[in-house]
């Protein structure tokens, strides 16, 4: 007994799939590459929101 | 679920990830990530590559979303023309609902998160620039009249500008020239583009200058917006943004790009057709090289400046 080869469609919805959660991942990693620098850098200090309110 | 009913539902055509990727327009979005990139590093205020990296991620998003919603809206023409029939609307990959979702989607997540990453400034112009190229341009302008890539044309224009602003915040006129720059360099360039793909934009019902005022003119207009193009890129190596280097780069590629445009000039549809718009084809292929090599020397010079090499 043998599993049939995946149909063309299959392939292509995978890579979509693959391609959504390498972007989804991205995102997460950049949101989080910017949270470190702008805590680091001080920009989210209460202090920074003086005035503005 | 079972195979049965993903083979109902589902069309040969269904789309693959490259698909959704090809509406965002790639080659269009790399002369956006480059000139906007060029734009930050330029600028006399220095920003954490972090931010700068998101920073032209999200541009780059922002001009990928305005090109899917220009292809959301053209896809009619885009089916006619033979330049863009292979695209996904007109290949039947991707319908056209959904090319306006991902583009209203990307074009507000891409606003807001360039206003998160840098500030408000910056996100409101990236805003603006997708308001142009959709509204102002691919809308409005693109049908109506001949002078549609003249004032569309400040759409492309905006990358260098959103990225000085991403840095400084605000507007001077260094980030106006580098805006001058390209908005004066899109005409000559689409036109010689016209000029050898001749029945498109006619099939298509497009008003460009060379259907409506013919191709003599054209070439007249190619030459004028050549010598302007020219004051302007000269000029700029005397500003702040400026320096041996580009002042090198200006002169020799303008010089290039006058004698193009005075060889298109002096060219009639006789001469153009015996040799396969030879002539028109390299300054179309000049025009690109012009563009990559002005702001590779703006770029050069901001970065040689650290070092007591670059700028005046």
């Amino acid at each position: 007994m043998s599993f049939h080869d995946d149909h063309e469609l299959h392939k292509r919805r995978f890579g979509r799939n693959v391609g959504l959660a390498l972007v989804l991942l991205a995102f997460i990693g950049i949101v989080f590459g910017l949270t470190v620098v702008k805590v680091t850098q001080g920009g989210l200090e209460p202090s920074a929101f003086k005035g503005q309110g | 679920m079972t195979d049965a009913s993903f083979d109902t539902q589902a069309t040969p055509q269904e789309a693959s990830f490259g698909d959704y990727f090809a509406l965002l327009k790639p080659r269009v979005m790399s002369l956006v990530v480059f000139t906007a990139m060029v734009g930050l590093l330029a600028a006399p205020v220095s920003v954490h590559p972090m931010v700068a990296f998101a920073s032209i991620l999200f541009i780059a998003v922002g001009g990928g979303a305005s090109g899917a919603l220009n292809m959301w809206w053209d896809s009619d023409i885009d089916a006619v023309m033979k330049r863009t029939q292979s695209r996904p609307i007109p290949a039947g990959k991707v319908s056209r609902d959904e090319a306006f979702a991902i583009g209203i989607t990307l074009s507000v997540f891409s606003c807001i998160m360039l206003a998160l990453a840098s500030n408000i400034f910056a996100g409101l112009l990236l805003a603006f620039t997708i308001f142009f190229y959709v509204v102002i341009y691919t809308m409005w302008l693109k049908r109506w009249t001949p002078q549609n890539i003249v004032i569309g044309g400040a759409a492309g224009a905006f990358p260098p500008m959103i990225g000085w602003a991403v840095a400084t915040g605000g507007v001077s006129i260094e980030s106006v020239l580098m805006f001058t720059l390209t908005f004066m360099w899109t005409p000559p360039h689409f036109w010689a583009l016209c000029l050898f793909m001749k029945s498109d934009y006619k099939d298509a019902g497009v008003p460009m200058l060379h259907v409506t005022h013919g191709r003599r003119v054209t070439r007249n207009h190619i030459l004028v917006y050549t010598l302007l193009l020219a004051v302007v890129a000269i000029g700029m190596a005397f500003t702040g943004v400026g320096g041996p280097i580009y002042l090198t780069t200006a002169l020799i590629l303008n010089g290039l790009f006058i004698l193009g445009a005075i060889s298109i000039w002096r060219r009639n549809e006789e001469v153009s057709e015996a040799d396969g718009y030879k002539r028109e084809k390299s300054f179309f292929g000049l025009s690109l090289l012009y563009l990559f090599l002005h702001f590779g020397a703006i770029l050069a010079e901001a970065t040689l400046a650290p070092y007591g090499l670059g700028g005046w």
